[in-house]
């Protein structure tokens, strides 16, 4: 099985978050980034499909020259090799223009399989798996939680509201966008680390795909989100603080 | 047709509860775009869904109808929507941002050229749509600029469902051309997770435990001021992703829905997914170390400040008013 696996970089969940100058989008700078969580969730399953039956798994991502480290942590994990689509201005495009680019790396890849993680912790659109789907011609499923590989495709377990379930066939190849906490996530051990400096890692500049990114969807303005509720702040040494939390509880609130 | 177009999700033969929500975020558009609104039911039998829906102020209710829409597929959606669409070209279609919608709106979009705005919040004048961004830290304000229909689905619980006005409208039917072959997934009927043995639907007082935990070694630090409390302990997704607590205690769109007298959230951010499913608390405490978490927002009391530290002092406090 050929696996793609799309992975982004995203900022650091407890980062300090501040707002540019231009008021468009986050300060990067001084930033610390990450793998996006549920995307580690889809290196996880596509790794474990190779165990069980072979294979090559191929991280692919787009960004900036900063997202080394991640791919570098993909391949530790055991990815086999990575494809890097180098775009500066990410931030530019939209989800369809993202999407675009990735389709045009995948291609020519012909995989067996391409995952991606159900939604991005920074932009949270939770579609660019289902684009690229449309994009390639392949049937998707969204929300996994786990992938069998069968005679006749694949046979899936799909996450539904409030604590339901599904079961999906599809044929493959297929894309599929993965949901957190279908696996536990396996740590990058020293040997993997050691070997991840001597795979391959091959770039694209987003001019060479020669995709349409012309944007039919424009973010114009980042800003914090305005207070509508006034929360009772209870302030003072955590012992004070939990006494006047009580006392708000047993005699305002009335729940105690 | 033109105007605004609004796609209504059925729950067990009838219109969900987001669905309306969608209606009333649809007149908002149609108010400030200054154009007619109509909606669409789709599935193998509608009729009960449109007469429903066809009680609000409306223009047109359309019933999509085909035997292949029994169940649904991405693939038998997105072929009906994209007919419908060819034939009667909608400026702005308004979904309820579901699974479902999810699941087949995005490559819809694509189909015709379009991105989806996605979880969007607010509509303001332009039209600008609010979305969320980096987890519900940042607002978004996002402008179309393409030349075909706009796309846009509503968070749950951001348009008020009962302020969709009343109305009476007519009813159309609709019938797309599918065939069975052109549906590549198979969908089973659905089922639930293994056998729930805690309730959290009916506690009256829940503690709940995020990620801010930090390690599963901690979390008896907040089994103590359950107990004390004579709560239920219940947990973020990440919690049970983690294994740390059985998946029956997660709470949230994609868990349980609670409804307690006291919820207390310890090291919890405030994700729109957990929040959905808090919201019938009746009073929600947070303690989180960052003064400016979302969770601050769905709350009555707030501590900010290190639940390891917090948390102690607030057994303590507990035990000694009893
Ligand atoms: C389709 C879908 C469905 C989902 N369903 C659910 C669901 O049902 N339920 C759910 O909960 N989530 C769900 N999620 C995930 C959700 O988006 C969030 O990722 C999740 O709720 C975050 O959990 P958290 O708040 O514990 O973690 P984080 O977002 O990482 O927040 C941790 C918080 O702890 C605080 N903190 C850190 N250290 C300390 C400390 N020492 N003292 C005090 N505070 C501290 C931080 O400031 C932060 O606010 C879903 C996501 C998707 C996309
Ligand atoms: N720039 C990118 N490079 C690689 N994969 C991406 C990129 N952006 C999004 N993805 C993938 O698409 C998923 C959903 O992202 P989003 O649609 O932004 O929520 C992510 O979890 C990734 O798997």
């Amino acid at each position: 099985m050929k696996i793609i696996v799309a992975i982004k970089q995203v900022p650091e969940r407890d980062a300090q978050i501040r707002i540019d100058a231009a008021g468009k989008w986050i300060e990067e700078s001084g930033l610390q980034y990450a793998l996006n969580e549920s995307d580690a969730y889809a290196l996880e399953e596509a790794l474990q499909l190779k165990e069980k039956h072979g294979g090559e798994v191929v991280v692919l991502t787009a960004g900036p020259e900063r997202v080394g480290p991640t791919i570098r942590e993909a391949l530790a994990k055991g990815a086999d090799r990575a494809i890097h689509i180098d775009c500066a201005d990410l931030n530019k495009l939209d989800a369809l223009g993202v999407a675009r680019l990735l389709a045009a790396a995948v291609k020519p890849e012909n995989p067996d399989l391409v995952l991606t993680g159900l939604q991005s912790d920074d932009l949270g659109q939770g579609q660019t798996g289902v684009i690229l789907a449309e994009l390639l011609s392949l049937p998707h499923s969204t929300l996994i939680l786990h992938v069998d590989k069968t005679d006749a495709g694949l046979t899936v377990k799909r996450e539904l509201e409030e604590g339901w379930f599904q079961t999906i066939e599809l044929p493959a190849p297929a894309v599929l966008t993965i949901q957190s906490g279908g696996n536990k996530l396996r740590y990058a051990t020293l040997m993997g680390i050691k070997r991840a400096k001597t795979k391959e890692v091959r770039v694209v500049t987003a001019a060479e795909l020669a995709v349409d990114a012309a944007p039919v969807v424009v973010l114009e303005r980042v800003a914090l989100p305005q207070k509508q509720k006034s929360t009772q702040m209870l302030t003072g040494s955590p012992k004070e603080a939990a006494a006047a939390l009580v006392e708000k509880l047993k005699f305002e609130a009335r729940v105690l | 047709m033109s105007g605004i177009l609004v796609v209504i999700e059925e729950r067990d033969g009838h219109v969900s509860r987001a669905s309306w929500e969608a209606i009333a975020a649809g007149q908002k558009l149609a108010t400030l775009a200054g154009q007619p609104m109509n909606a669409v039911v789709l599935g193998a039998k509608t009729e009960q869904s449109a007469a429903e829906v066809a009680s609000k102020a409306l223009a047109k209710v359309v019933r999509i109808e085909h035997p292949l829409l029994a169940a649904y597929t991405a693939d038998g959606f997105t072929l009906a929507l994209q007919q419908f669409f060819a034939a009667e070209k909608p400026d702005y279609v308004v979904f309820p941002h579901t699974y479902q919608v999810r699941d087949y709106t995005p490559k819809l979009a694509t189909r015709l050229g379009q991105a989806l705005i996605g979880d969007v919040t607010a509509i303001a004048d332009g039209p600008v749509f609010t979305r969320q961004l980096m987890q519900g830290r940042l607002n978004g304000s996002y402008r179309p600029t393409g030349s075909g229909p706009c796309f846009v689905s509503v968070q749950a619980g951001a348009f008020r469902a009962d302020e969709a006005q009343s109305g009476s409208a007519q009813i159309t039917v609709f019938t797309p051309a599918i065939e069975l072959a052109q549906i590549r997934t198979r969908p089973s009927e659905r089922f639930r997770g293994a056998a729930q043995t805690v309730d959290l639907g009916a506690a009256q007082r829940i503690v709940g435990v995020g990620r801010g935990i930090k390690d599963a070694a901690n979390l008896p630090l907040v089994q103590e001021l359950a107990t004390a409390l004579g709560a239920e302990l219940g947990a973020s997704r990440p919690i049970c992703d983690f294994g740390w607590l059985a998946m029956e205690r997660q709470i949230g769109s994609s868990g349980q829905t609670i409804a307690p007298k006291l919820y207390i959230a310890l090291g919890i951010s405030g994700a729109i997914q957990h929040l959905v499913g808090i919201k019938g608390s009746q009073c929600v405490v947070a303690i989180n170390k960052d003064p400016d978490a979302p969770i601050f927002e769905a709350a009555d009391y707030g501590i900010v400040g290190d639940l390891m530290e917090v948390v102690p002092a607030l057994t303590e406090a507990v035990k000694a008013a009893q």
